[in-house]
């Protein structure tokens, strides 16, 4: 791995610059520090690592994750029980830095436990441990001042999301306001892998792309290689977080399998990297 | 006499009441609050909608409910004359129906043919779905596994009345829960779905519209309480779990500033046994945070991680409370006491021997302040307690409790 020069949103920048020149979508898996367990969740996350994923959500598990499918409130519940606290997450992120993990990551948390902590603290303390954003989905623009400025002071990023149900004017208020990238809602739901895409996703980030000009990353129900391929060319990014959770119950193994994959299928238009190190 | 304006034109365009409420969802709902305020507005316009709502008031939930003069309660007492606003003789037994029935309104207005609802004792449950069989609406009620097993006719009445109870079973079971899910169903079907929220909670407007169609309890009751005593009550007092009741009651009063308004929230096994619903008691505890899309007091550990709850009475088992009233309270313009269990069963006792009604357990808690406070007051002062349901739901869980306190003994 190389070493990690940048931090914040220049390297969250690097990152699609990497991604669009190798003529491909980036991956950005999700996982839940502390689920199944904390060093558990920190190994499926140095494995991934070496996979040459291109960034991370790292989930802060939260009591009451209403945009969360059964998977993820699952793994939130095993993670809490755990005794897994926003300072363990930070916790997690400076031991992933110290693994040598160089990917940008960015801390995904409902916004009560940010309030909790404090919504500068917390910023000041993400980047000390080398967090490079929030994600933050009961955040909508509206409510996000406070917030917006603290990241900006410390060159973080803080996502906002479009959904299938956002008007021209919203997205043009999420593109105002997001930086890093917008997150993409792909369907009207709550998290969870689905089978197939929605049919009309292609209408839909038409929709987006002609309100934007900042990176768009895909979220909720990309499962599979074949979902993973049809990224490319059409988004900037995607997260795949319950597909990967599910197997998280068995260990780091699974995980890096699915992740491979996933990885794999995105390489084909790409040169033959030799990947880690 | 002096109005401080801005508890008169609260919230503001944001949902804002002061520095509490506001809309903290995913993005995806956003647009269809905006749409729900715009309707909601417009209906509120639309004097059809006004007289639609006016006649089933009167010809179908039985408004105005009275006032009864409990004249052997305040003799008991002997302090304060003691009024009681009868929300429990409103059709379906509670307040919950003024509300659900402005909402469902407001849904077949919208062209949304399904509506979802949670609930905790089951009050609001039955009146939506007693309001969706009026209109012919589907209507699915979310409610927690925990609150099912102990509110079993409530259950059975919304299956009577054509609606679907789907159990929720993550978290603790109860009415925060079932408030998640419904919220996670409305994200999935929002374009075809109506949220019918049962309290003066969630993200805008609905702190404000659920407000709206409950202010009806004191409009009426402040005209009464004139009537039948001569003068404007000495204090208003009301139960306190989401708080629509009391929110309904105190909001025709809140400009009359001789008259203090007080709410009683959940002391459950006291406030020192860390099991309760006093969300306003221990700072500690309580503080301000965002749950289920509002700024509000909200209990929670030091991590922001929510609390779980503890109250005798299904109704009151919630760790946030609607924004207007930490607005309300942080201006001193209402003040906020807790009962416990003990004293809410002793309440729910003494009013059934003395004047013949069964509260509900929620509405014992408000009862239980008047004990407490009657006696303390001149006899010619005038408290008035919102009784905002009826008792008939918590029967089991009155002889159980009642059952395991003789035992003990």
């Amino acid at each position: 791995m190389s070493e990690r020069t940048v931090q914040g949103l220049a390297a969250i920048a690097a990152m699609f610059a990497r991604a669009r020149n190798e003529q491909r979508a980036a991956f950005l898996p999700f996982f839940t520090v502390g689920f199944p367990t904390y060093e558990t969740s920190l190994d499926v996350l140095t494995a991934l690592a070496e996979l040459d994923v291109d960034g991370f959500e790292i989930g802060i598990p939260f009591s009451d994750p209403l945009a969360d499918g059964a998977v993820i409130q699952e793994a939130t519940q095993v993670a809490l029980n755990n005794g897994t606290t926003v300072k363990k997450c930070l916790q997690a992120v400076r031991e992933l830095r110290a693994r040598g993990v160089r990917q940008p990551i960015l801390l995904f948390s409902y916004l009560n436990p940010i309030l909790a902590y404090g919504l500068e603290r917390m910023v000041e303390d993400a980047h000390a441990a080398g967090a490079d954003g929030f994600i933050i989905p009961d955040l909508p623009p509206e409510e996000g001042s406070a917030l917006d400025a603290a990241c900006a002071r410390a060159q973080m990023a803080l996502v906002y999301f479009v959904a299938p149900t956002s008007s021209p004017e919203r997205i043009a208020l999420a593109s105002q306001h997001a930086t890093g990238f917008i997150y993409v809602v792909s369907i009207t739901g709550v998290t969870g892998a689905r089978t197939e895409l929605p049919p009309d996703l292609l209408a839909f980030i038409q929709r987006v792309r002609s309100g934007t000009s900042k990176p768009l990353v895909l979220g909720f129900g990309i499962s599979t290689p074949e979902h993973a391929r049809q990224m490319n060319g059409l988004v900037d990014g995607f997260i795949v977080a319950s597909a990967l959770i599910r197997l998280g119950k068995e260990g780091v193994e699974p995980v890096r399998a699915l992740a491979a994959s996933l990885r794999a299928a995105l390489a084909s238009q790409e040169k033959n990297e030799q990947g880690g190190g | 006499m002096y109005i401080p304006t801005q508890i008169t034109t609260v919230p503001d365009a944001r949902g804002y009441f002061g520095e509490f409420g506001g809309r903290f969802v995913p993005e995806t709902l956003m647009p269809a609050l905006d749409e729900l305020t715009a309707a909601y507005r417009e209906a509120m316009a639309d004097a059809a909608f006004q007289a639609r709502l006016q006649e089933l008031q009167q010809t179908y939930v039985g408004r105005p409910t009275p006032i009864t003069y409990a004249r052997r309660l305040s003799e008991h007492l002997g302090g304060a004359q003691i009024y009681l606003k009868r929300e429990d003789l409103a059709h379906t037994g509670a307040h919950k129906i003024n509300n659900a029935l402005g909402q469902a309104l407001l849904a077949q207005r919208m062209g949304k043919k399904r509506v979802i609802a949670e609930t905790g004792a089951g009050q609001h449950g039955v009146a939506s779905a007693t309001a969706a069989a009026l209109l012919g609406l589907e209507c699915h009620v979310y409610m927690g596994s925990v609150d099912i097993a102990r509110q079993q006719p409530n259950v059975f009445r919304m299956k009577l009345l054509g609606s679907n109870v789907i159990p929720v079973e993550s978290g603790s079971k109860t009415l925060k829960d079932a408030i998640n899910e419904a919220i996670r169903d409305w994200v999935t079907n929002v374009r075809t779905t109506f949220y019918l929220l049962g309290s003066a909670l969630g993200p805008h407007p609905y702190p404000m519209m659920v407000r709206d169609f409950q202010s009806v309890i004191g409009m009426e009751a402040r005209q009464q309480i004139q009537e039948l005593a001569g003068r404007l009550p000495d204090v208003c007092v009301a139960c306190v779990g989401g708080g629509s009741n009391a929110i309904g009651l105190f909001h025709a009063f809140r400009d009359d500033e001789q008259v203090e308004l007080v709410g009683v929230e959940a002391g459950g096994h006291g406030l020192d046994s860390g099991e309760h619903a006093a969300r306003f008691a221990d700072p500690n505890i309580g503080r301000p945070g965002v749950l289920h899309g509002t700024r509000s007091f909200v209990m929670q550990n030091e991590d922001g991680q929510i609390m779980n709850t503890h109250s005798v009475s299904a109704g009151l088992d919630y760790p946030s409370v609607g924004p207007e009233h930490a607005y309300l309270r942080q201006n001193e313009r209402a003040f906020y006491v807790a009962a416990t269990d003990v004293e809410a069963l002793a309440a729910f006792q003494t009013l059934c021997k003395l004047e013949g009604i069964i509260p509900a357990l929620e509405s014992a808690h408000a009862v239980a302040e008047a004990l407490k406070r009657a006696p303390q007051m001149p006899k010619n002062s005038i408290m008035l307690v919102n009784l905002s349901g009826r008792g008939d739901k918590d029967l089991d869980t009155v002889i159980r409790e009642l059952g395991a306190r003789n035992d003990s003994k």
